[in-house]
């Protein structure tokens, strides 16, 4: 009688799930104590010594946390002492990289925040000095211009981004090395460069500087992320569907249009927003092309039209108390706005189907 | 009666002479080349309407090569190159006037892995090859109905026609893949191992999907598993290759080449003793 299965009792009851995989509630307790007793230690020693400050508390808080993984690792064998140390240092290197941008997220809301006031999204400079009280004046004007000229650069680059990515990876013509190039040199182009440009073409054509004008300069800078994005979202199309379509009767402009395109729209959501994040913090090209203002203007081709950032850059360079305060919430108003946008862009176009 | 199909699936060395029109497809020495490699050497075999044709042989023998050679899926691949004829209902698919796309739409084809369109529901993938070939068609419910009753897979979606072809089991989705190649109503489907990801019952009901379909098309199926070679096809041709380019054994109904094959290459091979 030769059998595989095990000898064991026969029994009706089902048995708890457990998961014997996970750190038991016990360890996990005592790590939590022990990693805020690390926080105390840390803290006194920044009290006691010559470290001071979050830099010294940080450094502090490292040497004793691998002090205390040493003891604690003392009586297991090699390999768990390795993974506590790399644990370790991999955390670490994660809060040094997270740190900084936590730090400038913190500042930015903090500083900002005693600004943001419901006239400051409702109102313009027009009437107001940079100096005057905070519950005066707002920067709605510079939303709406960079509203304007982020939506037209966008308007022009989208399409031109995502044909380039389609010519690249599906139609795969005599140019393709070309096109690769020239978009690869096009995202080293300083942004300055880009401003300068429309500045010499169309600023100089049109004889005045114009939303227009900054629209240009953010394509220019726009349309390299867009495309090789796009270009890199369609390379993971699997070639599967490709042959399926084909083999389906169907010609190629149709097998993009149709199955490959829609297949990776969320991944064109994605490089859309990569090409807005590129641009709608330009603050270089606009100064060349867009100028500032401090009324609202509406018509892309009427002249000088505001934007957060220049709104932002003009403030800072007078200097007082409450210019600087409008500035931060500036700042503020443009992180709210590409949170805003871009959680719109995925609420509307990201899904992907399962 | 079978006498007569049976010398007319035989290989043709004459495949030249004159011949009465088959409908279907038909190739007259075909040669197959990925730049300089030959990979496929003097196929002549006829596959007629309302027949199953499987195709066996061990693999890297050319069976895939020649399947895609049959709907012009071949040239998408860089350095193809090919020799012969390929006469679909007598006419030569490759003469430079025909329209690669036109004979896809009756040539039709399903691959190895289930691959149903992820951006598409299920009811938009049995319509896919209708709009990507931009086919007009009045009533869209009735041949998604149509189809999918065919392809043995109605009972199973029909209340869930707005769910994507991705929410469905492997089987499923093979199936789904039949019946959006069946829109497009070809008289001929092509079939590059369909089953090798499925389980055994999946396998079963998309055989049986075979057979019926048999009763008006011709199907010609790539498979590696014997049995079902000899359950699902009415003829069977049976690949080899010593290293070079792959070549035909022999063809035959699939009952004679199982039983009594006239090479003992194929005897081996169908007992299980190479490959």
């Amino acid at each position: 009688m030769s059998t595989i299965i095990a000898p064991a009792e026969k029994t009706e009851v089902v048995p708890e799930p457990i998961t014997p995989w996970k750190p038991s509630q016990k360890t996990k307790s005592v790590s939590i104590i022990v990693f805020l007793a690390s926080l105390f230690l840390s803290a006194a020693i920044v009290l006691l010594t010559g470290l001071a400050g979050i830099d010294g508390f940080g450094l502090a808080l490292f040497c004793v946390v691998i002090v205390v993984t040493t003891v604690r690792n003392l009586r297991s064998n090699q390999k768990s002492r390795k993974d506590a140390f790399v644990g370790v240092f991999v955390a670490s290197a994660a809060m040094l990289a997270f740190f900084p941008w936590m730090s400038i997220f913190a500042s930015v809301i903090v500083k900002g925040v005693r600004g943001l006031q419901p006239n400051f999204l409702v109102e313009n400079m027009q009437f107001t000095t940079p100096d005057d009280e905070l519950n005066m004046g707002g920067a709605a004007h510079a939303v709406i211009g960079s509203m304007l000229m982020v939506s037209i650069a966008a308007a022009i680059t989208l399409p031109l981004g995502i044909l380039s990515g389609v010519y690249l990876t599906e139609i795969r013509g005599r140019l393709t090395f070309l096109v690769r190039f020239v978009v690869q040199s096009m995202s080293g182009v300083p942004s300055i460069v880009a401003g300068l440009f429309v500045y010499t073409t169309f600023v100089d054509y049109t004889s005045k500087f114009s939303g227009m004008a900054g629209a240009l300069a953010l394509a220019v800078l726009m349309l390299p992320t867009v495309a090789r994005t796009a270009e890199e979202v369609l390379k993971l199309v699997p070639d599967d569907l490709r042959s399926a379509s084909y083999a389906l009767g169907a010609r190629q402009w149709r097998t993009s249009l149709m199955v490959v395109l829609p297949t990776v729209r969320s991944g064109l959501m994605t490089a859309a927003i990569l090409g807005v994040a590129r641009v709608i913090g330009e603050t270089a090209p606009l100064l060349l092309t867009s100028l500032s203002n401090n009324s609202f203007v509406f018509n892309p081709l009427g002249g000088p039209i505001g934007s957060l950032p220049t709104y932002v850059f003009g403030l800072l360079q007078i200097g007082t108390e409450n210019s600087i305060n409008r500035a931060w919430t500036g700042s503020l108003v443009l992180l709210i706005l590409v949170l805003v946008l871009f959680t719109t862009a995925r609420y509307v176009g990201g899904k992907d189907k399962k | 009666m079978s006498q007569t199909v049976q010398t007319s699936v035989m290989s043709m060395s004459d495949g030249q002479s004159e011949s009465p029109v088959v409908r279907g497809l038909e190739t007259r020495n075909i040669h197959a080349w990925f730049g300089k490699h030959h990979v496929l050497k003097d196929i002549s075999l006829k596959f007629p309407e309302k027949t199953v044709t499987g195709l066996i042989g061990p693999s890297g023998c050319g069976k895939s090569t020649f399947i895609r050679l049959l709907n012009r899926m071949h040239e998408f691949i860089p350095g193809a190159a090919m020799a012969g004829q390929v006469l679909h209902d007598g006419h030569d698919i490759y003469s430079p006037e025909v329209d690669a796309a036109a004979i896809r739409l009756k040539v039709g084809m399903v691959f190895q892995k289930p691959n149903p369109f992820p951006a598409m529901n299920i009811r938009e993938n049995v319509l896919s090859g209708i709009k990507l070939a931009h086919l007009k068609v009045a009533d869209h419910d009735s041949i998604v109905e149509r189809c999918l009753t065919r392809a043995g897979l109605w009972k199973e979606v029909k209340d869930r026609l707005t769910a994507t072809g991705g929410s469905l089991s492997g089987g499923q989705q093979q199936r789904l893949c039949i019946a959006r190649s069946l829109a497009v109503e070809p008289n001929v489907l092509l079939m590059d191992e369909p089953c090798s990801a499925l389980d055994p019952g999946s396998t079963l009901r998309i055989e049986e999907t075979i057979k019926e379909l048999a009763e008006k098309i011709a199907v010609v199926i790539v498979t590696h598993n014997m049995q079902q070679a000899a359950r699902v096809s009415d003829y069977c041709a049976f690949f080899l290759t010593d290293g070079g380019p792959g070549y035909l054994v022999e063809a035959d109904a699939t009952k004679k080449l199982f039983t009594n094959p006239g090479d003992t290459r194929t005897a081996d091979y169908v007992q299980g003793k190479f490959g």
